[in-house]
């Protein structure tokens, strides 16, 4: 009865007919929007100019519309819908059904359009501060994008289309989709790669105008960090899920995919610390505008590898040459017109101020230079085979031996110059002082170093190298904060521990955003670094038998078939003890899905100290044994944390007063007088 | 002599193919992975030493019918019998360049996950080093000349000069 009802409210309601339309008037918005300039650009017609934040607004508000349309199909499970019927399933939990809304190319490509269309409603909500004529070029040059996004989607991936007779049931969402960790890991990227769009869209129009100064990385900087924030966790999000779901517990495989990612977060990356130099130096502008369309650039291409549906299905591509023929456009418009407009206007914009090589903007040079070789490098491997395949026929593969012997060499330099760039001043830095100042924070590295390297008796000198190099990263960064924190001349005691306090208090949450970044990636370094000690045991294993594996004791204490919502699985059980002490049990799983007929396996995890025990189950031979991997990754948990805390650095500078947009800026007075110093 | 009219489908369908090969090459992550169970137990030799270099081995070379996976991670049957295959080798005592050059005989360069430097890779190895030194160059060149134009003086405009003349004439 209460299903009947449903039924009927969905043909009432016509949600998909609705969602169609919403995206026709979005795409309709956009086209108007990225038109506007027409009306404007020539006779500077401040109120025509205005109307691009309603038009923007209109814009976001249909794709909203459009996406809780068909987020609405997916959730009643109506599978008239083409896109519900092939990607969802009436008995998946409700987070499954929402989350399928994106595991699929049609609606991937439409969340993609909706966080486009959320960041230029922000930009048009919050750009006041910015100059008229800046902002309806950017909102224009969003629109654009937007326009030629929503094409796509009306055009060629529709996900709107109606099944007629819709069937029964739905074919069930990819089972490896059907994860927490990969449900919510698009989104996140998404989030990056899309809010690298404002930083493209303030590009262009710099170009256009002609005119660009100090003030463009103010406006530039804050959508940056929040893009850069959202990819670093959408990274590590995607690293934690192949980690417990390839059932081998490798976290980064220099795979295509993963470097459509990592490309992007190099450059923008560069992008974050550039503007930093532009802000406060005036320097670096002509560079930060490249950068700025190049990690755009990089997104769209990542983008389009990931999820065009070139991936998820290479016979549906070539089945639909539209779509691939649409995305090359797309590609070629934006990149090539975008670059063709730098080399056209840059010879005309004046360059920034000058600099000295031993000073922070100095320090930031090398840091960008480094950087961007290294997004180079992932982009050659990444693409070297297939421009040989092109020209020669000649096949060959680029795997991760080749990234590792090229992009560690080069990030390598970079970590160990960190914490000395951070500590030299902007200007004329003194390095020798910031040598002096993080003699501790270096000492107790190599201590660590040297310590690792003999209780581990030999090894690989890499390891402890690295770990070396982590720790100097996070006290490196706790230096800057002391030291920022201690007044100039030294008086004693109480007074001089609370002066400390307050001095602390009062440093910028930039300061602190910068230092915990900084740290995360240290972290991150050592936890890579520790892989190198992980243990390993692939063995067959009876019930009751036990295996060793880094100082753990595991006993197969049972096998046993359970059944789930929509899948069967086997369940192994291990119970753990530490030098014959019981510390817990851990189960593993083997997953069949049954409307699709996919494995997957669930592995047992058990946290320790920052480290993890993994046990992952094979297949079973025909006399009662099964196939086991057991792990011990000591510190592994610190490559994710790294990367939270990275975010988090993120966002705590973008909290700083100083960044947020639409506040008056009072720094510029108090910037302006210098403090009394005494005369000389 | 009739020459053939240029051919925009041709062009359409080559770019598709590129595309398409930049698809094959892509193992998605989203794609359904069954579950990888690389090395087997069965698989593994009993010297812990040659074993270690045997699964050192196997991570330098591709599973052929795979998406970008070494024979060490992947549970194709192919990868499986490429596994034993150079464990048998190991055994046998031959060094790891034999064994290279052995599976680069049977399966072409495609085999190496590491492709060796030649006329071919050149730009691949050479490209992020030649990007490096060319920043540094660019970064070199910027700073010296913008010093050198600093220490000089900017030359004055037109209107400068005239200013210039105006103010102090002779």
């Amino acid at each position: 009865m209460f299903g009947q009802r449903l039924l009927l409210l969905r043909y009432l309601l016509m949600l998909a007919e609705t969602g169609f339309f919403a995206l026709l008037l979005a795409l309709a918005m956009a086209i108007l929007l990225s038109a506007s300039p027409l009306a404007w650009s020539a006779s500077d017609d401040r109120q025509m100019m205005a109307l691009t934040r309603p038009l923007m607004l209109a814009m976001s508000s249909f794709t909203v519309i459009a996406f809780a349309m068909l987020t609405a199909c997916y959730v009643l499970s109506d599978f008239s819908v083409a896109t519900v019927a092939e990607n969802s399933h009436s008995a998946i939990p409700l987070i499954f059904k929402v989350t399928g809304v994106w595991g699929n190319h049609e609606g991937s490509m439409l969340l993609w359009a909706l966080i486009l269309a959320i960041f230029g409603a922000l930009v048009a909500r919050f750009g006041d501060g910015l100059p008229p004529r800046l902002q309806a070029r950017v909102l224009s040059v969003q629109g654009l994008i937007a326009a030629a996004f929503l094409a796509f989607i009306v055009f060629t991936s529709n996900p709107f289309l109606r099944l007629d007779p819709a069937p029964a049931e739905g074919q069930d969402l990819n089972p490896v989709l059907q994860d927490i960790g990969l449900a919510i890991h698009p989104p996140l990227l998404y989030l990056g790669y899309v809010g690298f769009s404002v930083a493209f869209a303030f590009a262009v129009a710099a170009l256009i105008e002609g005119r660009i100064d100090a003030s463009f990385a103010r406006f530039v900087r804050p959508w940056t960090l929040l893009a850069w924030s959202f990819l670093t966790v959408g990274i590590a999000m995607g690293s934690y899920w192949a980690y417990y779901v390839l059932g081998w517990g490798g976290f980064w495989f220099w795979d295509p995919v993963e470097n459509a990612s990592l490309m992007p977060w190099l450059a923008g990356t560069a992008l974050v610390h550039s503007t930093l130099v532009m802000e406060k130096r005036d320097a670096l502008k002509v560079w930060t505008l490249l950068l700025a369309i190049l990690t755009f650039s990089l997104s769209l291409l990542g983008t389009f590898l990931v999820r065009s549906g070139v991936l998820t299905s290479v016979h549906a591509f070539a089945s639909d040459p539209a779509r691939g023929i649409f995305i090359l456009a797309i590609l070629t418009f934006f990149i090539g017109g975008s670059l063709t407009l730098f080399a056209l206007r840059a010879g005309e914009l004046k360059p920034g101020g000058l600099f000295a090589p031993i000073s922070r903007e100095g320090a930031l040079v090398l840091n960008n230079l480094l950087l961007a070789s290294a997004a180079a490098a992932v982009l050659i491997g990444t693409l070297y085979p297939l421009a040989l395949e092109a020209l020669t026929s000649d096949k060959i593969s680029v795997g991760p031996p080749y990234f590792n012997a090229t992009v560690l060499p080069l990030l390598a330099p970079l970590l160990f110059a960190l914490p000395f760039g951070q500590s030299l001043a902007w200007k004329r830095g003194d390095l020798l002082g910031a040598a002096q100042r993080l003699l501790t924070a270096f000492g107790l590295a190599i201590l660590v170093a040297v310590a690792l390297r003999i209780a581990h008796g030999g090894g690989p000198v890499l390891a402890p190298f690295g770990a070396g190099l982590g720790v100097f990263l996070i006290l490196g960064s706790l230096t800057e904060i002391v030291t920022r924190s201690l007044p100039a001349g030294a008086s004693s005691g109480l007074l001089t521990a609370k002066l400390v306090l307050k001095r602390a208090a009062g440093l910028p949450r930039q300061a602190y955003g910068s230092a915990l970044a900084h740290a995360g990636l240290g972290l991150t370094v050592i936890g890579i670094a520790a892989t190198a000690w992980h243990a390993e045991t692939i063995t067959l294993m009876r019930v009751g038998e036990a295996r060793n594996v880094g100082g753990y004791s595991l006993t197969l204490t049972r096998l046993s078939p359970q059944q789930g919502p929509n899948y069967r699985e086997t369940a192994a059980s291990f119970s753990i003890a530490e030098a014959g002490v019981p510390i817990g049990e851990v189960v593993s799983t083997k997953r069949i899905y049954t409307v699709r007929g996919t494995p997957t396996t669930q592995v047992g995890l058990m946290t320790k100290d920052f480290g993890q025990i993994y046990a992952s189950l094979g297949d079973s031979e025909p006399d009662g044994r099964v196939g086991v991997r057991l792990y011990w990754k000591p510190l592994v948990l610190f490559i994710w944390l790294g990367a939270v805390a990275m975010a988090l650095g993120g966002a705590l500078s973008l909290s700083d007063r100083r960044l947020r947009l639409g506040l008056p800026v009072r720094t510029r007075i108090a910037e302006a007088i210098p403090p009394a110093a005494p005369a000389e | 002599m009739r020459l053939r009219p240029f051919d925009f489908r041709l062009l359409a369908r080559r770019a598709l193919a590129i595309l398409f090969l930049l698809s094959a090459a892509m193992p998605g992550m989203v794609l359904a992975a069954p579950p990888a169970l690389a090395v087997e137990a069965d698989e593994m030799l009993a010297d812990p030493a040659l074993e270690a270099r045997a699964r050192s081995l196997s991570a330098q070379f591709r599973c052929l019918v795979c998406q970008n996976e070494s024979i060490d991670e992947s549970n194709a049957e192919l990868a499986h019998d490429l596994r034993v295959l150079i464990r048998e080798q190991v055994r046998a005592g031959r060094s790891d360049a034999e064994i290279r050059d052995f599976l680069t005989a049977r399966y072409g360069q495609f085999v190496l996950l590491k492709p060796r430097f030649g006329t071919e890779t050149l730009l691949l190895w050479l490209g992020p080093f030649l990007i490096l030194a060319i920043g540094a160059g660019m970064i070199g060149f910027t700073l010296r000349r913008r010093r050198s134009a600093v220490a000089l003086g900017a030359p004055l405009s037109e209107a400068e000069r005239a200013e210039l003349e105006r103010l102090d004439p002779g």
